[in-house]
């Protein structure tokens, strides 16, 4: 059934061959996430005094302070929404609740940024909401304040909860009902059951979930500037554009990465050694527990709240300022940029998921402590600003496209084509892949501790080994992680703009591209129409992965 | 897993090569890198090549990305142009050595001096005050003179600023440094904050909204968020007002370009430069985010002629990148966010 405990199966021993060609395997998957990490470690060498004895003394300790509160916040109310949300959904049956599984990833499309302005302009003080209280009682100023911590707080949840839902909803599914109810008859209360047995289980998927909603709350900027609420990344931002330090904007990436370093470090720990095992009869899965009447409608009410406030409202908004003030905007080029959103999302997904997956079996198999560092270091990109990421990678591509372009002026002397790898597809894939290797790598690594080596030597024994045993057993189970990984790549990679804007080929407009163009000149409501565009085409795959694991539900 | 590797390689390669395929950029056309909003620039791109039939490929990104990308890119680097909001960030892009300067007649004769690199490097070629605004229901303009006037003890609580991040108030705090030295400044903007009615905001828009809903009386911003709003509210209750006339003049920053060090068609792109500088041309370009042309014999708009003649801070706006930096430090001093 399941078996939750110290790892005691058998290590099998491994050629140095193989583990060679790991290692090897393991050094290339990292290489694209490790180079902008080392420009950026690189500025630790040559300190820039002055800049930094300034932030120490005037900059830093607010920053730290905000970081902080903002992270935990954010996990800790994205962690509670997503987990209890998905448990929900999964376990119970309650009024809507067909609808609303797969509705409350819908927030997943809305990019943070979006959602924070939408909130302040229909929360804050000369907003719709207050000035109606002020028009009914004279006054608004017992209202709390939009534009604060626990506003941010709010927000960035709100957009967020959806990662640790999708893989807390991934962990109870695949965990069956059915662990409950044995739980049940070995004499523990429900609830007991629930603390004792459901959530440690999930623990894995769970925790990866927090762990990309932290990465992502220490990246923004778009969500926090908004706020004009202060954190590392807009310090960064300040001694980068504000003081024309980029050397002073790297060290703070720097220390930024130290923290996130050591967090997924203690994170991992605490979870070393744990294996879940779990085999799943679907065709004796008990059906959904039943709830009480006020406690159906008290659940219904519950997931229809977050839906609202993350995905109805701000779409609704959208919908009002497209048709206000963007509609003339919408034109046949509407169609190409939707396609090079797609055909970037699409291919990065495939490209991110298959090198999570190959990562994932390297840390599966015994492996050595480079190969662990290596797949670690792949998947820390997700918590660099997306902006000093950006520039990161475009350093070492100009480096070996300037290297080659040279080569080739010594070859074949003026008539030389011109070469310029830093705006290729390429480029742009390999880019994606620094950046959200983490949002892959995370849902596939947990899958993949589900599937036991003993299902392993099962199909061994059974004449099934090598690429055969991984595409006819393996990929079946772990079809709910993958398409997963594959959904969340593909929905973060449209709402993706840094690393668009500066790698992105000649002519390769994209929806957020189009975003970027209005709200960087403060055209929020022109933003709106590319805003909807991306939700629309984000909401094809949502739908898709929500209808893929229906006959899981 | 030895085999599924060798097939993936395969792929790989393949992969690689049909997307490198699609990079080489078409060796006539001029290439522009721009910070400034694709939207407010693309009209007259077209018109120039409708004009002269010179095809121009546009890149976007934040001017902070763009510049460090050519200085990356060095003497190969496709871009004949850099084309940015905000003095302070064409100073920044010409202190990298990523411009070059260039000797044009007409580009002197057109772009008055103070606003163009004084070693030509770069050009400014539409303007924007940054100035204050008011409500037309609170305030007399009477009561309103110069910026440090908003220090006063009368707008405690009735002033409202947006964020110290934003990169027209650290040119505008960089101008005042330039003006009245930086202990002076300090006291100004600790004074403004002093006043603030609420936290600063994140953009002009946001902050005109508060003071039109009654969160605050007075505040400052940049002409043409004012006029877009002008635009869409018609009856809005606020109004600009010009500071310091008495005095230094009112602060204004530019949107300009420059050539860049290494432009492969240098030529072309000063061609282009210097077609933007003429007024005709000036006309346009201000007209599409409701700005000042650069040049004094262009015309503005009706509706941003209506706003009324004042005195322009006649200091050369590339003090504004020169200053930029000890202009953010006051503020984090100053606990201005």
């Amino acid at each position: 059934m399941s078996a939750i405990g110290r790892a005691d199966l058998p290590v099998r021993s491994a050629g140095t061959q193989s583990q060679w060609q790991g290692t090897l395997l393991a050094a290339t998957l990292c290489l694209p996430a490790l180079l902008p990490l080392l420009v950026i470690a690189t500025a630790l060498i040559s300190p820039e005094t002055s800049v930094w004895s300034h932030l120490a003394q005037h900059v830093l300790p607010d920053v730290v302070a905000n970081t902080v509160k903002l992270v935990i916040g954010v996990a800790l109310i994205a962690g509670t929404l997503g987990t209890s949300l998905a448990w929900f959904t999964t376990m119970y049956d309650f009024p809507g609740r067909r609808w609303l599984e797969w509705a409350l990833l819908l927030p997943l499309a809305i990019p943070a940024y979006v959602l924070a302005f939408v909130a302040i302009g229909f929360l804050d003080y000369a907003g719709p909401l207050q000035t109606a209280l002020r028009s009914v009682f004279g006054s608004s100023a017992w209202f709390p304040p939009i534009r604060s911590t626990g506003g941010a707080i709010l927000v960035l949840s709100l957009a967020l909860y959806p990662y640790v839902y999708l893989l807390a909803r991934s962990a109870f599914l695949t965990q069956g009902r059915r662990v409950l109810e044995v739980a049940q008859t070995l004499g523990h209360t429900r609830r007991a059951a629930i603390w004792r047995v459901s959530l440690p289980m999930a623990k894995p998927w769970i925790a990866g979930g927090v762990a990309l909603v932290c990465m992502e709350t220490l990246a923004d900027f778009g969500a926090v500037s908004i706020f004009n609420y202060n954190t590392f990344t807009t310090a960064i931002y300040r001694a980068w554009f504000g003081m024309f330090s980029v050397h002073a904007a790297l060290e703070l990436s720097a220390v930024l990465l130290i923290f996130v370093f050591v967090a997924l470090y203690l994170e991992r720990r605490s979870r070393s050694g744990l294996r879940f095992a779990n085999s799943r009869d679907m065709t004796r899965e008990p059906p959904r527990f039943a709830l009480s009447g006020p406690a159906r409608w008290l659940t219904a009410g519950y997931a229809l709240v977050v839906f609202l406030l993350a995905f109805f409202l701000p779409l609704l908004q959208l919908i009002w300022w497209t048709i206000q003030r963007a509609a003339q905007d919408l034109d046949a080029r509407y169609w190409e940029f939707a396609m090079h959103s797609i055909v970037l999302a699409a291919s990065a997904s495939l490209v991110i998921v298959a090198a999570s997956l190959t990562l994932a079996y390297l840390l599966r198999r015994p492996h050595t402590r480079f190969v662990k560092a290596a797949v670690r270091t792949a998947t820390l990109g997700y918590a660099v600003p997306g902006t000093v990421l950006a520039v990161g990678i475009l350093f070492p591509l100009v480096i070996v496209n300037n290297t080659l372009q040279d080569a080739m002026r010594v070859v074949w002397g003026s008539s030389a084509p011109v070469i310029l790898l830093q705006s290729t597809l390429l480029a742009v894939l390999l880019a994606y892949m620094a950046r959200f290797l983490a949002v892959g790598f995370n849902p596939v690594e947990s899958g993949l501790e589900r599937v036991t080596h003993s299902i392993d030597e099962a199909a061994v024994g059974m004449g099934v080994s090598g690429a055969r045993l991984v595409r006819k057993v393996h990929v079946p189970l772990l079809k709910t992680s993958l398409t997963t990984a594959a959904i969340l790549v593909f929905v973060d990679v449209m709402k993706e703009m840094p690393i668009t804007l500066i790698t992105r080929p000649f002519g390769w407009d994209t929806l957020a591209v189009r975003v970027f163009n209005m709200t960087s000149i403060g055209e929020w409501e022109r933003a709106a129409l590319p805003a909807l565009a991306i939700v629309l085409v984000g909401l094809v795959p949502a739908a898709m992965l929500v209808r893929g694991n229906r006959h899981v539900a | 897993m030895k085999r599924l590797r060798f097939a993936g390689l395969h792929w790989l390669l393949l992969g690689s090569l049909a997307l490198l395929v699609s990079c080489a950029p078409p060796p006539s056309e001029l290439i522009v890198y721009s910070a400034r909003n694709e939207t407010l620039i693309q009209p007259i791109i077209d018109k120039y090549t409708a004009e002269t039939g010179q095809k121009v490929q546009l890149i976007t990104d934040d001017a902070g990305p763009l510049i460090q990308r050519l200085n990356a890119e060095g003497k190969n680097s496709p871009a004949d142009l850099l084309i940015t909001v905000d003095a302070g960030v064409l100073w920044h892009a010409a202190q990298l050595g990523v411009l070059r300067s260039i000797e044009s007649p007409v580009l002197d004769a057109n772009i008055p001096e103070h606003l163009r690199d004084p070693r030509k490097r770069w050009f400014g070629l539409t303007v924007r005050a940054r100035t204050i605004v008011y409500s037309t229901e609170r305030v007399k303009p009477e009561e309103l003179d110069t910026y440090e006037s908003l220090t006063n003890e009368k707008w405690r609580g009735r002033l409202c600023l947006r964020t110290s991040k934003s990169v027209y108030n650290q040119s505008l705090v960089a101008m005042l440094i330039a003006q009245h030295g930086e202990e002076k400044t300090e006291q100004i903007v600790r004074g403004w904050v002093a006043n603030l009615a609420t936290p600063a905001f994140a953009n002009d828009t946001l902050l005109m909204q508060a003071i039109a809903a009654g969160q605050c009386d007075v505040g400052i911003v940049n002409t043409y968020y004012f006029g877009r709003l002008q635009r869409d509210q018609p009856d809005l209750p606020l109004k600009l007002f010009w500071p310091d006339q008495n005095g230094q003049g009112t602060h204004v920053n530019i949107s300009g370009a420059g050539v860049t060090a290494h432009a492969p068609r240098a030529e072309q792109a000063q061609k282009f430069l210097e077609w933007l500088s003429q007024p005709q041309a000036q006309a346009l370009f201000a007209s599409l985010d409701l700005e000042y042309p650069a040049s004094p014999s262009a015309k503005a708009v009706d509706q941003v002629a209506g706003w009324g003649e004042f005195k322009q801070s006649p200091l050369n706006v590339a003090q504004a990148g020169e200053l930029q930096p000890a202009a953010v430090r006051l503020m984090d001093r100053a606990g201005y966010l």
